[in-house]
């Protein structure tokens, strides 16, 4: 037989399961395949039973995300070939598992809400759309474009300590997407997003351990960004201090 | 037991969350539901690459736009489309630049345009070379800010809700409690994007399964000029990853075995030297549109000319000349693309590509305002055929018309709901119920089939690509249309292991097979039916284009006992039918 490899898969389905458990599963090895092809070859030809996301296989709708020997990784764009011995499979940690290897996404999409993700104007300072595009250097662009990467594939949110610890805390991916539009020249929202960024539950639970931009599939840098705010609102918060002050004189 | 909205929308792509914004702001007082199969910023729109068209520049013209998107279609778009497609999109662009998405930019900070396939001159804007990724990340972003909008994320539509000749809401497998649910709506738009996986190579997404085609199409609409499948040129063997269009926009050229320019063998004129500041030159060689290239690829490799691959022949396509740093600067993921999935560094090799399956130009039969023929019913994106794409899509133009015609079938959407309030809620409520029972039945329930899931789709995908690809003939087709009656028949005895109601995959894998059959056969027949040559539609025993007979839009209506296929008129406003011509 030609030659093969065996994933080892976590297993929960809550009709049935009381307990997750693990299924071993034998596929061919091609030198070509990702570990989702493999995932896709059980799922096909052995047990159609297994349930995980996944759509675009080019890593860019960030749904394929899975621990793989327990380390976040996008299965689109992780090779078997890199791989030797038994692979394990489990659903990114952290979060509730739903069934097999499809977790739930409630709390980041809710965290992602709360940074209001959207171009914020001061009121009467929109731009008619007849006046054409506001205008964006270049420069500007870079600014902020590393944070615009994000797929929101949460394996920065597998690999972060602290919100393993406590998920309450805003969360990596959320902080920089916040930081995306912080840093947008067309932007004027930074102060209505602090509330969310700069709480108890923001930038100040991270301990920066740098794990997420370790594992960070596009190269966001989610801790950098996460240091930045941490920048940006100490400075604030000397001009509060020292604004009331400065004025008297 | 039902739910209630004004509008509901099946689909949170491009089309479907452009919709759903236009809607907010056109009568914030309206509930409007997003019912989605997948997390919207998973939907395929984020795959897009290359760009999205409008004219923007002054050296550039409205006019133009026009006749690169008519001469492009092969005749076969509406031209009254078409003008308010080209007239439309320069404000639908900017209002995307004003919510934020990261457009690239001129040292000026206007933004940027590079050149596209088929297109006169630059008029393509681009957010580097992931532009479908920043448009959808910027639309969804948005789309949170507006509290009317509803998402239903992770719910599969399985069924449009008639009742009294009026559609009036859709049935919804919520995937993660298994529960079939009724959501009535006074409107529904379907934004359900393309259906790229009825083939086996191919750029889509797995979720590219046709489902609101086979939905429209089964509630009586017609499905229009199925037969139209854009094959582009160059997809990664193997995988189908597609290398952007931009790539040559950008300057890549596309050699032979022999290194040799070979698109100028096939009327697309002349190569100029890349070192010619002529180079690229518009509407010409690497930038002719794509039904011409991919035809030109299978020619080549009818006279040996091509390179034999474990995954089939492929063409070189070479960037080495544009050098490292403006392939980082303007086509990164290309790079990345060909690195992880090729092991080609297109900075020093050139990269293999054939032609890849793309887009499907065909869809659900609408008007300029989006509405179909059912009353209630609209239908934007990929998914809907207005038609301004015709016989052969210019690239740049799909991510557009999911913007003018998102936001156009949102306010028409809008006004009809706000106009029909009433609604047949028992009658739907039983619909639902009955819905729920077909699912249960004839899935999660169903006892002792044998056929797996998995066979049933390879094999509709190995008779699509051999009888309906880019070279078609009679014989082809009918062989075809018979594999694909016989899988129908197949499919009624298919397995079911999984018994859950929690993520239940292989229900929805067996629901878009489901799907998908129908829209294959929609295609099968509409291709058998059209006895010319024009487009992507190429017959091998009928090669010329035919206007006497076929300046027509083919119609495939559902019937008890198959495909009935029927004609209507492509709208002509001012410029007639001529030869297409490039490379002059
Ligand atoms: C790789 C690639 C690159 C491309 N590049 C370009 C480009 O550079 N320029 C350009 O103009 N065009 C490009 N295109 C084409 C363009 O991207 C698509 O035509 C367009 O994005 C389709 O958008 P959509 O909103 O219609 O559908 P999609 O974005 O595919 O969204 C479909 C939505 O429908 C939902 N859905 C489907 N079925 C169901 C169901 N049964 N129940 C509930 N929800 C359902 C999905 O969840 C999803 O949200 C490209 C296409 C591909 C594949
Ligand atoms: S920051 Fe990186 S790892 Fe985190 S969700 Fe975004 S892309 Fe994924
Ligand atoms: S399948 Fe889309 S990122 Fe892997």
């Amino acid at each position: 037989m030609d030659k093969t490899m065996e994933l080892e898969i976590f297993r929960y389905r809550p009709e049935q399961d009381s307990e997750p458990t693990f299924q071993t599963y034998e596929v061919p090895f091609h030198t070509e395949w990702v570990i989702l092809d493999a995932v896709n070859y059980i799922k096909d030809e052995i047990d159609g039973t297994l349930s995980y996301r996944w759509s675009c296989r080019m890593g860019v709708c960030g749904s394929c995300g899975m621990m793989v020997n327990g380390v976040p990784k996008l299965t689109c764009a992780a090779f078997l070939k890199d791989y030797t011995g038994k692979i394990r499979i489990e659903p990114l940690e952290g979060f509730p598992v739903e069934r097999d290897l499809i977790f739930s996404m409630d709390d980041f999409i809710a965290k992602l809400k709360s940074v209001k993700p959207w171009i914020i104007r001061k009121e009467g300072e929109d731009k008619p759309l007849e006046e054409g595009e506001y205008l964006q250097t270049p420069r500007q662009l870079v600014e902020y474009q590393q944070y615009t990467m994000c797929i929101n594939c949460m394996l920065c949110y597998a690999a972060c300590p602290v919100y393993a610890h406590d998920n309450t805390f805003l969360g990596p991916a959320a902080i920089a997407l916040g930081q995306r539009y912080n840093m947008d020249s067309r932007d004027q929202g930074r102060d209505q997003r602090q509330e969310a960024i700069a709480s108890h539950e923001g930038i100040w639970q991270c301990t920066f351990v740098g794990e997420c931009s370790a594992v960070c599939p596009k190269d966001v840098d989610p801790a950098g960004a996460i240091q930045r705010a941490k920048v940006a609102s100490t400075i604030d918060y000397f001009k509060e201090l020292l604004l009331p002050w400065g004025k008297k004189s | 037991m039902s739910v209630r909205h004004d509008v509901v929308i099946v689909g949170g792509g491009g089309a479907g969350l452009r919709a759903a914004i236009a809607i907010a702001e056109t009568n914030p007082s309206l509930s409007v539901a997003v019912v989605s199969k997948v997390y919207p910023m998973r939907s395929h729109t984020v795959a897009a690459e290359g760009g999205a068209a409008a004219v923007i520049k002054d050296n550039d013209s409205l006019e133009d736009h026009f006749r690169d998107t008519v001469g492009g279609s092969d005749w076969l778009a509406d031209q009254d489309a078409v003008e308010l497609f080209v007239n439309e999109a320069p404000a639908e662009m900017i209002q995307l630049e004003h919510w934020g998405c990261p457009w690239s930019r001129e040292p000026d900070g206007t933004v940027a345009v590079r050149p596209f396939g088929g297109m006169n001159i630059e008029r393509t804007w681009f957010a580097s070379d992931k532009t479908g990724f920043h448009m959808l990340h910027a639309l969804y972003q948005t789309s949170l800010k507006y509290s009317p909008i509803v998402s239903y994320d992770e719910s599969f539509a399985t069924k449009i809700l008639v009742e009294n000749g009026r559609c009036q809401g859709v049935s919804a497998l919520d995937l993660r409690t298994g529960k079939v649910e009724t959501i009535l709506a006074s409107a529904l738009i379907l934004c359900t994007g393309g259906a790229g996986r009825v083939f086996p190579f191919t750029t889509n997404g797995a979720i590219n399964t046709g489902d609101g085609m086979a939905m429209a199409y089964r509630a009586g609409v017609p499905l229009k000029d199925m037969e139209f499948i854009q094959y582009h040129p160059t997809g990664l063997p193997g995988t189908g990853i597609l290398i952007t269009e931009a790539s040559r926009g950008e300057g890549g050229i596309l050699v032979n075995k022999d290194g040799y320019r070979y698109l100028q063998d096939y009327d697309l004129g002349k190569p100029v030297q890349v070192t010619d500041p002529e180079h690229p030159v518009k509407k010409s060689m690497e930038l002719g549109p794509r039904d011409r290239l991919s035809q030109a690829f299978v020619k080549e490799m009818e006279r040996g000319r091509t390179i034999p691959g474990p995954h089939g022949d492929f063409v070189l396509l070479d960037l080495r000349h544009l050098g490292e740093k403006k392939i980082d600067k303007k086509l990164p993921f290309v790079r990345e693309l060909a690195k992880n999935y090729a092991g080609i560094d297109p900075v020093y090799e050139p990269i293999p590509v054939r032609p890849v399956i793309h887009y499907i130009m065909g869809g659900v039969d609408t008007d300029t305002d989006s509405a179909t023929s059912l009353l209630g019913l609209f239908a934007a994106g990929e998914v809907a055929c207005v038609s301004i794409n015709g016989a052969n899509r210019l690239g740049s133009n799909s991510l557009t018309e999911l913007l003018v015609f998102g936001a156009r079938a949102g306010r028409a959407a809008a006004i009809f709901a706000t106009q029909n309030p009433d609604l047949d809620v028992e009658a739907l409520e039983k619909q639902g119920a009955d819905e729920q029972d077909r699912i249960a039945r004839d899935f999660i329930r169903k006892e002792g089939g044998t056929e797996r899931i998995a066979t049933l789709r390879r094999e509709m995908n190995e008779t699509m690509e051999s009888g309906a690809g880019i070279y078609r003939s009679e014989r082809s087709l009918r062989d075809t249309c018979d594999k694909l009656m016989e899988l129908r028949q197949r499919f009624s005895n298919l397995l079911i292991e999984d018994r859950s109601l929690t993520f239940n995959t292989e229900l929805t894998s067996a629901l878009e097979l489901d799907f998908m059959l129908d829209v294959a056969l929609a295609i099968g027949q509409s291709a058998l039916a059209r006895t010319e040559s024009r487009g992507s539609h190429q017959r091998t025993d009928h090669p010329d284009r035919d206007d006497e007979n076929f300046l027509k839009h083919s119609l495939a209506f559902h019937t008890d006992d198959g495909v009935r296929i029927g004609y209507k008129d492509v709208v002509i406003t001012k410029w007639p039918p001529q030869e297409r011509v490039y490379g002059k």
